[in-house]
């Protein structure tokens, strides 16, 4: 299986340069072994799509990418990631820089109590912008790119809590993208939002990876299939094991001619 | 007949009674039955009764102290009785301007010191301490609120006024010595109420500030402390009130001298303090202008209470989104 996986891997990496790398990857949540043996390569300004059943473990591996499992105690992480050829877990690797390279987006917006405006500038101000010209310019610029600032360009001043949850979501984004980053992260970002800002957003994934390598976890695989040009499978076999990469390919290759014949029961959804 | 009992009979045309037990037919719905229906008014009319009493107690208590303390505003003036600078009640001179400086300083001094205090247990609490650490912390600073204040008052009595007084060259009776106890019996309600609020942020909103590349030191000054502000102002306003209550504990270390002294570390006498002293003696006119004092301590809660409503009312629609 897993030399299976690798020759999907070399042959997706050969059409632009991997942005993270990821090999021999298993993670410990204490006793409990949560995922095993992960080797993957994710595209530079692509979005990858990890799919699989509840519980398998894909938003635990998409912490690994920015260090959140860090904040949990009793974690472990052995194997190797890479951000551009750099180890993100090497000693003396600082998770603060790393979390302004890859940001993240989470299931349920998340908003800070504050006025819009503070809310995207947020990050610049934690890393060091004070004048007000270039905060201006920056909540402006994030907001426009987040396909929000022509709704809330007049109420910058209210609370970010007061948006709908689309908007807020699209608030979330803005924010992170206030800081620049290289990679996003995105947690089930749609899952708690009305259908039509779905649509808005898987929109707006498509425009930011002019610049940007986004990476989503997502339970909903037709989202996977619209959004994505890369899908991992991931699958818990047996309760209590830790999870596996069953699949790792393009994703059109994933939808129409699996490999494995886990991952055709789980897209033709025999399971899941 | 009411419209209810109308739709049941008209679905239930064999029970004449609405209210008592019936067998029914197959697929009718039973009708409450008498006992049970009293019981529930019963049940409710008993916490009727509970809540009443709460509600009379307070009612009872202001009326009570109104009345009494009343003729001092009428017959001494408020101006000579709320600005006056002499307390010297055996020769007619009711001035208890020193008492309320008195009370503003010992608690203001106590707010200083303690809030920090408190604060910053409740940030240790709620966002540093592992589990563990907070279930030995948390339940040693809810004992700090069992200890009796006549303890509080023995250890700042026989601990604390021996160091004031070698630092000052004084005797250690004064509002210091005041400060130091009620700091300490003030965290107890800060930091609680403080840590309540901090910890009622979901962790959604911590998850973000550490996204974002924040420190845990930025997370809380940038985003928790705001966040919680309105809860962390009404645990202040509380202390507030505890503050300046307190009796017992101020009364056995701050030397009860009703003036104005020219320093903090001489005697001082408040509002509470004094009422405890004159009270067994007191008569006529003297008796009055205790119940007065009474009046502007009982006012002084509820602009306290009043004034954390207002705040709640201002969270709650600010969580609304404005």
């Amino acid at each position: 299986m897993s030399t299976d996986t690798f020759s999907h891997l070399s042959q997706a990496a050969d059409e632009r340069p991997d942005k993270i790398t990821v090999k021999d990857l298993s993670f410990h949540y204490g006793d409990f072994q949560a995922l095993t043996d992960i080797n993957v390569g994710i595209s530079s300004k692509a979005v990858t799509a990890f799919i699989g059943p509840s519980g398998c473990g894909k938003s635990t591996f998409l912490r690994c990418f920015n260090r959140m499992n860090d904040l949990i105690p009793g974690t472990r992480v052995d194997g190797l990631v890479t951000l551009d050829d750099q180890d993100i877990y090497a000693p003396g690797v600082d998770p603060v820089d790393l979390r302004r390279r890859v940001g993240m987006i989470f299931q349920q917006p998340n908003p800070f109590p504050m006025s819009i405006y503070d809310n995207v500038a947020y990050g610049p101000r934690l890393h060091g912008v004070k004048r007000k010209a270039e905060l201006d310019e920056i909540v402006e610029r994030s907001l426009e790119r987040a396909n929000l600032w022509k709704e809330v360009k007049d109420i910058l001043g209210r609370n970010g809590l007061s948006l709908s949850g689309g908007q807020q979501q699209r608030l979330c984004i803005a924010r992170v993208l206030a800081v620049e980053p290289e990679v996003m992260l995105m947690d089930e970002p749609c899952s708690a939002i009305d259908p039509t800002s779905v649509q808005k957003i898987e929109d707006l994934m498509a425009e930011l990876t002019d610049r940007i390598t986004i990476i989503i976890v997502t339970h909903n695989m037709q989202q996977a299939a619209r959004v994505s040009e890369y899908t991992a499978f991931f699958l818990q076999e047996v309760a209590g094991e830790p999870a596996v990469l069953v699949e790792f390919d393009r994703t059109t290759n994933i939808f129409t001619s699996p490999k494995d014949r886990r991952t055709e029961d789980y897209i033709t959804g025999r399971f899941g | 007949m009411t419209r209810s009992a109308e739709d049941s009979q008209a679905s239930m045309p064999d029970s004449a009674d609405p209210v008592s037990m019936t067998s029914g037919e197959q697929g009718s719905l039973r009708l409450v039955s008498r006992a049970t229906h009293i019981k529930e008014l019963a049940l409710k009319n008993l916490f009727l009764l509970c809540a009443f009493v709460a509600v009379m107690g307070v009612v009872l208590i202001f009326a009570f102290v109104g009345l009494r303390g009343w003729p001092i505003f009428a017959e001494v003036g408020p101006i000579a009785f709320l600005g006056g600078a002499d307390w010297s009640p055996t020769v007619g001179q009711y001035g208890i301007w020193p008492l309320i400086y008195g009370s503003l300083v010992v608690m203001s001094g106590a707010l200083v010191i303690g809030t920090p205090l408190a604060v910053g247990t409740a940030i240790f609490l709620s966002e540093i301490a592992t589990p563990r650490v907070r279930g030995i912390v948390r339940p040693a600073v809810e004992l700090l609120a069992g200890i009796p204040s006549v303890i509080y008052g023995f250890f700042g009595l026989l601990i604390l006024r021996p160091i004031v007084a070698r630092l000052s060259d004084g005797l250690g009776f004064g509002a210091v010595t005041g400060w130091l106890i009620l700091a300490i019996m003030i965290v107890p309600t800060i930091a609680t109420l403080s840590e309540d609020a901090l910890r009622s942020i979901p962790d959604g909103i911590r998850e973000a500030s550490y996204a974002m590349g924040a420190t845990t030191w930025q997370t809380i000054y940038r985003v928790l402390v705001p966040a919680a502000k309105i809860g962390i102002i009404d645990a202040i306003i509380l202390g507030m009130g505890r503050a300046i209550g307190e009796t017992m504990a101020v009364l056995m270390v701050v030397g009860n001298a009703p003036h104005i002294p020219d320093s903090v570390t001489e005697p001082i006498a408040t509002l509470t303090t004094q009422i405890v002293m004159d009270m067994p003696y007191a008569a006529g006119m003297h008796r009055t202008a205790l119940f007065g004092m009474a009046i502007i301590l009982f006012g002084v809660s509820m602009g306290l209470v009043a004034l954390v409503r207002l705040l709640s009312k201002l969270q709650s629609s600010m969580d609304a989104g404005r």
